[in-house]
C-alpha cells in the first residue's frame, strides 16, 4: 500500500537520540542510522521501525512516551532538532510527520529538559510536578450531585469560548521545555484562566491562583520572563494572554486574599 | 514568612519588583536624557553645569537619588536570584537548540544585556557622578557664580574614541534591553489588553530606540563636533 | 450457574428510584474504614474515584499512564448525550432510552439503559459545575446539536475535544480529592492480576512500569474502568497503550465476559496509508452532518482513480454514486455507524474503492461549502480539517476527504449485574470496560454518557450496597492469595522474559490485528471464524515459543508491557470469534453473512438470540463456558431496525 503522496520516496536518516539508563545514570547521545523512512510516517512511527531494528538486533529499544498518537492526550514528549515537539508549529510529536525531513538528514532528539522533569529513562521524562500544581488547586470544589442546573448559570458565549480555549491545555510540557528558563507559567496560566474566566470558579479564584503558584515555585520551574517561547511552541495554541491573566489574578489576590 | 515576603519572594512577585523597578528606570532615563539635552546648547556648557549643580545638591533630587539607587538595587537584586533561579531549573541544557524560532534575540539575553549596561554604568558614574557629587572638577565662572564644571569633563572624555565606542555599544544594548522589558514589565504586571497591548508594545519600541539613540548622539556629538 | 441481573422489580421509570432507595447505606462515619481500588482513570474510573473519596471511601487510583489525565477518553472527539430536551424539540428520557436500546439492535438491557437516560441529565449539570466550558449559543446558554443520526438535538460538545473536557472535568475531582488525602494516585502503574479472598475480589498485583516493582494492594472492593480491547486489531483508534489486560485477568479469575464479539467499527477514520502504520485516526462522526459519502459509479473509473490516470474533479457528478442517500433515502448520510460502515466495505470490496489502496471512499464537501460558504464549513469543522491535512498532507477543502471505516469501541466487555457488580463479588466493572448499555451497537455521544453515568451516579450507591454489608477488617497484603498472585504475575514475567525468540512482540500483535480484520471485522461467516480460531492458536503457541522480549523486569521495559498485553490479546481474539460464531444473527456490529435480508441488510434473529453472551474462563486451551442471560422487553417493541 502506497501513501497518500506516490511520488514520495523513502528517505535515510541519522538520528542521534538521547540514551539514559535510569534518573541516576549519566545519559549521552547515541547515533543510529534508520533507512527507508517513508515521508507518510509519523515522527514515532519512524521511531518505532528504528525501536523493531534495535529489537531484533537484541538491543533495548529506545523509551519514549506516547499514547493516543492524535495529538489530545499530552503524553508524547521529545525535543526534536532544538525544538519542543519538533519543526512544525501547532503540532504535537505524534503528529509530526516525516515529510517534513529531508533524505540524509541528521536529527537529533533529546527528552524535555528541566530539574522539574527529571529523567525515568532515554526519552522518557517524570512531569508529575504538573499533576500536584493541578493538586493545589486545579478545581472547582463541588462534590457529585446536588448542583443546580447546568442553564441556571448563562455563560457569555464569548466568556465560554475563552475558557474553552484556555483548558485544551494537553499538559504536555513542551512550554517548559521551550522555556530557556524552564517555566511552567504557561501550563499554570491555562488553567487559572480557565477556571476564573467562569463564574462557577469564581469562588475559589483568589486561594486558587495563591496556591497553584507556590506549588509551582516549589517544583523547582524557573521564572517567566516573557519571551513567549512557550506560547510560540504550544501545540494547542495557548496564548500569553493566559500568563498576563495569572498575573492579574496573583496581583489581585495577594492584595485582597485572606490568606495570611 | 509572612503575606508580604512570600508574595515577594515568589517567582512572580519578583518579577513584578523587576518590572515596577524596571519602569522606574525608564522614567529616571527620561530626566537624565532631557538634562543632558542642553549639552548640545552652545553656551560653552553654561546651562549644563548649572543644572548638573542643581541635581548635585536639590533636597528633593537628593532623596529621589535614594530611590533611584534602590531602584536599581532591587533590580538587579532579583535579576541575579531569578537568573540562578532559572538556571537551576535546567541543570543539563540540550544538545541542540533552535530559540530564534521562538523567541527574540533580546527576550532571551536580558541578563547578558543587562550585565553590560551595569557595567557600563559603573563606569559613567566613577568617571561622571562621582567627582561632580563628591568634588573633583576643576571650577568655572557662570555669571559670577562658581561652579564645578563637568561640562569639561564631558568634553575630555568624549574625545577619545575608545570611551565613545563604549558609550554607544552601551546604548545598544539598553535599547535592546528596553525593547523587551518595557513592553515586558507591562505584562508582568498582567497589563495586557487587546485595545491597549499594540500601543504598549509600539510605543515600548519608539521609547528604546529614541532614548537611546538620543543619549549615543551625546558622545558622538562631541567626539566629532566639540 | 444462572446469571442474576438483579433488576429490580416495578414499573421502568420507577426502577433505580426504588433502588436507590432499597439499597443499603454505610454509615457517614463508617465509610472511611472501607478502601476502594479503582483501576483505570477514563471518564468512568476517574469520576468514580472523585465521587468515592467525597463520599468518605478511601480510594486507590491507578493507570498507566504518567497522568490519570491521559487517559484514552482525553480523545472522544463529538459529545456527550443528555435528554435535557434544552432545544424543546420533543426529546425525553423515554426517548433518549428507546434511540439507545433501538440503537443497540435490542442487545441491552432495558434496566440499564432506561437508568443511563435517566442519569444522563445529572451530568451536564455536574460537569458544567466543575467548570467543563461546553459550547453555548449567544444568549449565554448551552448549545446542542443532532448527532449519529438521532432525530432530536440532544448532544452536549465542546467544539471536538469534549471527551477531554469531560474528562479533564473528572480529573480536577479526582486532584481536589487527592489534595485532601483521600485518593492515592498509582500512575504509570499496571494492574496484572486480580486477588480473591474467600471469594470475594480483595485486591490487585501491579507492575509499576518505571521499576518494575510488582506490588499487591488490599481493598475492600476492586473498580474496573480499564476501557475496551479494540486493541486486539492492532490498528484502531484506541490509544497504544490501551488494553485488556486487567480486564483478561479478571475473566482468568472467574469473572464472565459478555457479548465479546460485538466491536464497533467507525465510519469515518483516516485510511490506512502503509504497513509501518501504528494507529488509526478519527475524524469526527459529525462530519457526516455536511459531507456527502460517495465512491465512482463504475469500477473502471474508480480502478483510473487510483492508478492516478484521472482526478476526482474528472468524474462527472452522473458517475459517481452517493451510496447511502442511495439506499437510505431517510437518513441518507447520517444511517447509524455500523451501516455507515458496512457500506463503506461493500462498494471497496466490490472494486470501487479509492485511494492509492483502494480502501477508502470519498467524504465531499464542496456541495457543503458551496451552500454555506468556505467560512462556515471551517468554523465548523476547522480543527478536523487541519488535523486531516495534517496527517495526509492533502487540503479536504480543495479535494474530497478519504475515509475509511476503523475499529472504534468495543462493546461487550465484563459481566455485571444492574449494580455493575461482575459475578464475582466486590468486582465491579464499569464505562467501556463493561458490557451493560449499548447492547450490539453504540451510539455517537453514548460512551461519554456511560462513562460519567457509572461513575458519577451508579456505582456511588450500589458500592455502597454491597459495603454495608462487609467487615471492616482489611486484608493483608501478606495473604496466601496476594503472595500466590504476585507469584503468578512473576512467573509470567519470567516466561516472557525467558523465550528469546525471534519475532518481536509487534510483529505478533499486528498478525493477531490482521487475522481478525480479516476474519471477525466487519462482516463474519462460520467458515472465516473457524479459520480464524485455527490461526490465533497457532499464532498463540508461536507466541510462547518465538516471542523475542529484552531487557530485564526491574526497569521500564517497554517490550515487556507490551508482551503482557498482547499475550491476553491472543486469548481474547480466540473467545471473541468463539462469540462471533455462536451468534449466527447479524445485530449491530456484528454482521454475519449468514443473517442477511435479500437487500444485505443485518437480519437479526430475535427468536434465538435476545440473549447476553456471557463466557466462563475454563483453561487457556479449553473451550470456554457460556452463559446465557435473556433479554426481555417490556417497554419497547423489538423491530427490525431501518434507516430506509
Amino acid at each position: 500500500m502506497a501513501g497518500s503522496n506516490p511520488n514520495a520516496k523513502p528517505m535515510d536518516l541519522t538520528l542521534k537520540v538521547w540514551r539514559q539508563k535510569d534518573r541516576n545514570t549519566p545519559g549521552q547521545l547515541v547515533t543510529y542510522p534508520v533507512k527507508g523512512v517513508s515521508p507518510d510516517m509519523s515522527f514515532l512511527e519512524m521511531l518505532d521501525v528504528l525501536n523493531e531494528d534495535l529489537l531484533l538486533k537484541g538491543e533495548e529499544p529506545v523509551a519514549f512516551d506516547h499514547d493516543c498518537r492524535e495529538g489530545i492526550c499530552g503524553m508524547c514528549s521529545l525535543f526534536i532538532n532544538g525544538r519542543a515537539h519538533g519543526p512544525e508549529r501547532g503540532t504535537t510529536t505524534c503528529q509530526l510527520h516525516m515529510r517534513h525531513f529531508n533524505h540524509g538528514d541528521t536529527i537529533t532528539i533529546e527528552p524535555w529538559r528541566a530539574a522539574a522533569f527529571p529523567v525515568h529513562k532515554d526519552l522518557v521524562v517524570d512531569r508529575s510536578a504538573l499533576d500536584r500544581i493541578q493538586q493545589a488547586g486545579g478545581y472547582i470544589s463541588v462534590n457529585t450531585g446536588g448542583v443546580p442546573d447546568a442553564n441556571e448559570i448563562p455563560i457569555p458565549k464569548t466568556i465560554a469560548d475563552k475558557a474553552f480555549d484556555a483548558a485544551t491545555c494537553i499538559q504536555c510540557g513542551a512550554c517548559v521545555a521551550a522555556c530557556k528558563n524552564a517555566s511552567a507559567m504557561l501550563f499554570v496560566s491555562a488553567k487559572v484562566s480557565q477556571l476564573a474566566l467562569l463564574p462557577q470558579g469564581k469562588t475559589e479564584r483568589k486561594t486558587r491562583v495563591e496556591n497553584m503558584v507556590a506549588q509551582m515555585d516549589i517544583e523547582g520551574f524557573g521564572a517567566c520572563t516573557n519571551t513567549g517561547a512557550c506560547a510560540a511552541e504550544c501545540p494547542v495554541g495557548i496564548s500569553l494572554e493566559n500568563i498576563n491573566m495569572l498575573r492579574r489574578e496573583f496581583i489581585a489576590a495577594k492584595a485582597t486574599s485572606e490568606n495570611v | 514568612m509572612n503575606w508580604f515576603t512570600k508574595t515577594f519572594s515568589s517567582t512572580i512577585g519578583r518579577k513584578i519588583v523587576m518590572s515596577i523597578t524596571g519602569l522606574f528606570l525608564c522614567s529616571f532615563l527620561v530626566v537624565h536624557l532631557l538634562g543632558n539635552l542642553q549639552l548640545f546648547k552652545d553656551d560653552g556648557g553654561a546651562a549644563f553645569n548649572i543644572y548638573s549643580d542643581f541635581m548635585a545638591h536639590n533636597g528633593i533630587i537628593r532623596f529621589m537619588e535614594i530611590i533611584l539607587v534602590l531602584g536599581f538595587l532591587f533590580h538587579i537584586y532579583d535579576a541575579i536570584v531569578l537568573t540562578r533561579r532559572n538556571k537551576a531549573a535546567r541543570p543539563i541544557d540540550y544538545a541542540e537548540q533552535r530559540p530564534q524560532e521562538n523567541s527574540t534575540w533580546s527576550s532571551r539575553n536580558m541578563g547578558l544585556l543587562g550585565t553590560v549596561i551595569l557595567v557600563f554604568l559603573i563606569i559613567h558614574l566613577w568617571n561622571f557622578f562621582v567627582p561632580a557629587r563628591f568634588g573633583g572638577l576643576e571650577g568655572v565662572v557662570i555669571e559670577d557664580v562658581e561652579y564645578e564644571n563637568l561640562y569639561l569633563r564631558v568634553m575630555e572624555s568624549f574625545n577619545v574614541w575608545w570611551y565613545v565606542a563604549i558609550y554607544v555599544i552601551s546604548m545598544v544594548a539598553l535599547a535592546y534591553h528596553l525593547i523587551h522589558g518595557f513592553q515586558s514589565a507591562f505584562q508582568t504586571l498582567g497589563l495586557d489588553h487587546k485595545k491597549y497591548t499594540p500601543f504598549i508594545q509600539g510605543f515600548g519600541y519608539f521609547f528604546s530606540v529614541v532614548v537611546c539613540l538620543a543619549f549615543a548622539a551625546i558622545p558622538l556629538y562631541f567626539f566629532f563636533f566639540k | 450457574m444462572i446469571l442474576d441481573s438483579k433488576i429490580p422489580e416495578g414499573p421502568l421509570a420507577e426502577k433505580w428510584d426504588k433502588h436507590k432507595f432499597d439499597v443499603k447505606l454505610v454509615n457517614p462515619a463508617n465509610k472511611r474504614k472501607y478502601d476502594i481500588i479503582v483501576v483505570g482513570t477514563g471518564l468512568a474510573g476517574a469520576s468514580a474515584a472523585a465521587t468515592f473519596a467525597e463520599l468518605g471511601y478511601n480510594v486507590k487510583s491507578f493507570c498507566y499512564q504518567d497522568s490519570p489525565r491521559r487517559a484514552h477518553s482525553i480523545a472522544a472527539q463529538g459529545g456527550i448525550n443528555a435528554a435535557k430536551n434544552y432545544q424543546n424539540d420533543g426529546d425525553s428520557v423515554f426517548r433518549l432510552f428507546y434511540d439507545t436500546i433501538k440503537g443497540g439492535d435490542y442487545r441491552s438491557r432495558e434496566a440499564n439503559v432506561y437508568r443511563l437516560a435517566q442519569v444522563s441529565v445529572n451530568i451536564i449539570d455536574q460537569c458544567v459545575a466543575q467548570g467543563v466550558p461546553f459550547a453555548r449559543d449567544y444568549g449565554g446558554l448551552l448549545a446542542n446539536r443532532s448527532f449519529g443520526g438521532a432525530q432530536v438535538s440532544r448532544t452536549f460538545y465542546a467544539r471536538g475535544q469534549t471527551g477531554q473536557q469531560l474528562l479533564l472535568g473528572a480529573y480536577s475531582a479526582l486532584n481536589r480529592q487527592v489534595a485532601y488525602g483521600k485518593i492515592k494516585v498509582y500512575p504509570r502503574t499496571e494492574m496484572l492480576d486480580l486477588v480473591m479472598v474467600d471469594g470475594k475480589a480483595r485486591g490487585i498485583v501491579t507492575r509499576n512500569l518505571i521499576t518494575g516493582k510488582i506490588e499487591s494492594h488490599s481493598a475492600h472492593a476492586v473498580v474496573l474502568a480499564t476501557g475496551g480491547y479494540g486493541n486486539v486489531f492492532f490498528l484502531s483508534t484506541n490509544a497504544m497503550g490501551s488494553n485488556a489486560t486487567a480486564a483478561w485477568r479478571a475473566y482468568k479469575k472467574g469473572a464472565y465476559f459478555a457479548n465479546p464479539c460485538y466491536t464497533q467499527i467507525h465510519p469515518t477514520c483516516i485510511p490506512v496509508s502503509g504497513g509501518h502504520q501504528s494507529k488509526l485516526t478519527l475524524m469526527s462522526e459529525s462530519l457526516r452532518n455536511d459531507g456527502r459519502v460517495w465512491v465512482p459509479k463504475t469500477v473502471e473509473l474508480a480502478q483510473k482513480l487510483r492508478k492516478g490516470e484521472i482526478r476526482v474533479a474528472d468524474i462527472a457528478e452522473a458517475d459517481r454514486d452517493y451510496y447511502l442517500e442511495r439506499k437510505y433515502p431517510a437518513f441518507g448520510n447520517l444511517v447509524p455507524r455500523d451501516v455507515a460502515s458496512r457500506n463503506a466495505k461493500l462498494v471497496c470490496d466490490e472494486g470501487r474503492g479509492v485511494g492509492s489502496s483502494g480502501l477508502a471512499v470519498y467524504l465531499d464537501f464542496a456541495d457543503a461549502i458551496k451552500r454555506d460558504g468556505l467560512a462556515a464549513i471551517s468554523a465548523k469543522y476547522g480543527n478536523l480539517f487541519d488535523m486531516y491535512a495534517k496527517i495526509t498532507d492533502e487540503n479536504p477543502y480543495e479535494v474530497p476527504m478519504r475515509i475509511y471505516p476503523a475499529v472504534h469501541y468495543t462493546m461487550g466487555g465484563l459481566w455485571v449485574d444492574y449494580n455493575l457488580m461482575t459475578n464475582l463479588p466486590g468486582l465491579y466493572a464499569a464505562g467501556e470496560c463493561n458490557f451493560s448499555d449499548h447492547g450490539a451497537n453504540r451510539l455517537g455521544a453514548s460512551a461519554l454518557m456511560q462513562g460519567l453515568a457509572d461513575g458519577y451516579f451508579v456505582l456511588p450507591y450500589t458500592i455502597g450496597d454491597y459495603l454495608a454489608k462487609m467487615p471492616y477488617d482489611k486484608v493483608s497484603t501478606d495473604h496466601p492469595a496476594f503472595k500466590e498472585a504476585e507469584q503468578n504475575v512473576m512467573d509470567i514475567t519470567n516466561r516472557l522474559l525467558s523465550i528469546k525468540g525471534t519475532r518481536t512482540v509487534d510483529d505478533f500483535h499486528k498478525a493477531l490485528g490482521h487475522i481478525m480484520w480479516e476474519y471477525c471485522g466487519m462482516a463474519r461467516n462460520a467458515e472465516g471464524l473457524q479459520i480464524a480460531k485455527q490461526e490465533i492458536r497457532k499464532l498463540r503457541n508461536e507466541f510462547w515459543r518465538d516471542v523475542k522480549v529484552v531487557g530485564v523486569n526491574e526497569e521500564l521495559n517497554v517490550t515487556l508491557e507490551k508482551a503482557h498485553r498482547v499475550a491476553d490479546f491472543l486469548e481474547l481474539g480466540e473467545l471473541m470469534v468463539e462469540d462471533a460464531l455462536q451468534r449466527n444473527e447479524s445485530c449491530g456490529g456484528h454482521f454475519r453473512e449468514e443473517s442477511q435480508t435479500p437487500e444485505n441488510e443485518a437480519l437479526r434473529d430475535d427468536e434465538n438470540f435476545a440473549y447476553v453472551a456471557a463466557w466462563e474462563f475454563a483453561g487457556v486451551d479449553n473451550a470456554p463456558v457460556l452463559h446465557k442471560e435473556d433479554l426481555k422487553f417490556e417497554n419497547v417493541k423489538l423491530t427490525q431496525r431501518s434507516y430506509k
